[in-house]
């Protein structure tokens, strides 16, 4: 049996966890309430944007752009969207699982394939298990800007020019609530028309009568790269938000399980102590009868 | 011709606008442009300038800084980097940034400072103007 000693240190130090879960549990809500208000709003942009290039993708020759053109897929890059912190849950479990996952697909079809990575969680994951790991970003998480998907988007439309893959996946947490989050594999390069996108091309069923301004290159070169960066700002914006609501969630179910213990040793410990008590008691009882 | 259009205006930080106009006048690259319900399928690129629409004979103004329009016969959307609507445009606010940016242009300094200043006076001197008609409509 623990001594009444342990037993009262263990109490505090479950009720030093509590106060800790709980303090993150409120800083991750008022986190999450700004980066929820970020992806919402940033939404609708880059929506629009990529209903206006999948209708563009249909129309135009797509050899008349680099990052329009389709190759064989036989070089995959995946990127892997991770957060920075541990203590969120699954969140990061979730996802290194599903893309381990998709990169073991990838490799059975006998493709090449390599692994780029934002956020620390994900990179440690790779690098324990030694997949050679092409680029990194990490830390873009605590001062999430545009300038991050500028520097990210940029640099791997750099290489999909240049040809060091021919296919690019992105893995990463889409923020449906505050409490749920989907893991979602996405395809970002090459622009896939239609099935890609959905129903969003139906008014774009349109041949021809197209008109442009300026012309359609000077167009194209500026709305593409454009729409890379915006598709990944909002992928950041999607994974940051996710990541708070996980560790919210994650850090309320610790706050309650922490009570729960607390509950449950505080009973012990009373129980022990009454024991010790009526013990002592019976003790000094049956020695004032021995006097007797 | 029956029927409106649909004018939607976003920009990275939020959704500004989805309404049914009758008319809108949008600032492309090569020049103003007007659409009208069937206009027929159009993408620009778009300057610094200013948006107009029109429901009814109640016309709007709103700022905007570069972007894209798409046109279809029945929506027309804006993609702008920085979009105001005329009325939530602070006039002393822009006046200051008019004289900021004169201040600037007058020091001179590397040529792409100056091409800087000098789009940030457009800028702003566009600004102030619509917020000062704005405000006068208002007024009147």
């Amino acid at each position: 049996m623990p001594s009444l000693q342990s037993l009262r240190r263990k109490i505090a130090a479950f009720k030093n966890t509590q106060k800790i879960t709980k303090a993150m549990k409120m800083v991750a809500a008022a986190k999450l309430k700004r980066s929820q208000d970020r992806i919402l709003a940033a939404r609708p942009y880059a929506h629009k944007m990529r209903g206006v290039l999948s209708n563009l993708s249909q129309r135009v020759n797509r050899s008349a752009h680099p990052l329009l053109q389709k190759r064989e897929g036989k070089k995959i890059e995946v990127l892997v969207v991770t957060s920075d912190r541990g203590l969120c849950g699954g969140f990061n479990g979730n996802i290194v699982r599903r893309s381990a996952e998709f990169l073991r697909q990838c490799e059975s079809r006998g493709l090449e394939v390599n692994v780029s990575i934002v956020g620390r969680k994900g990179r440690d994951y790779f690098r324990r298990r030694s997949w050679p790991i092409r680029q990194e970003w990490t830390g873009v998480f605590d001062k999430l800007s545009f300038e991050h998907a500028i520097d990210i988007g940029g640099d791997l439309t750099d290489k999909f020019v240049k040809g060091t893959f021919d296919e690019l996946y992105v893995v990463y947490n889409e923020f449906k609530s505050a409490i749920q989050q989907r893991v979602i594999v996405e395809k970002l390069f090459p622009v896939d028309a239609a099935a890609e996108f959905g129903a969003a091309p139906t008014e774009g069923a349109v041949s021809g009568g197209y008109l442009y301004e300026p012309d359609e290159a000077d167009l194209l070169n500026a709305l593409v790269p454009k729409h890379f960066q915006v598709q990944t700002y909002r992928i950041l914006l999607e994974s940051a938000a996710a990541e708070h609501g996980a560790r919210m969630a994650a850090m309320d179910g610790a706050t309650r399980n922490a009570g729960q213990l607390i509950k449950k040793v505080t009973l012990y410990y009373n129980k022990t102590r009454q024991a010790a008590i009526t013990k002592e008691l019976m003790d000094i009882v049956g020695g004032a009868e021995a006097l007797k | 011709m029956a029927g409106k259009i649909l004018l939607e205006v976003v920009t990275p930080e939020k959704q500004l606008l989805s309404q049914q106009v009758d008319e809108v006048i949008a600032p492309g690259s090569e020049g103003e442009f007007g659409v009208l319900p069937g206009h027929c399928h159009f993408l620009s690129a778009l300057k610094v300038g200013e948006l107009r629409y029109r429901v009814g004979d109640q016309t709007s103004h709103m700022v905007i800084l570069w972007g894209y329009a798409e046109v279809t016969p029945t929506k027309v959307t804006i993609m702008a980097e920085i979009a105001e609507k005329a009325e939530d445009i602070d006039v002393d606010r822009a006046t200051e940034k008019v004289e900021e940016a004169e201040r600037r242009l007058q020091a001179g300094g590397l040529p792409s400072e100056v091409k800087e200043a000098q789009i940030s006076l457009e800028k702003a001197r566009l600004r102030k103007k619509i917020a000062e008609r704005t405000r006068k409509a208002g007024h009147a």
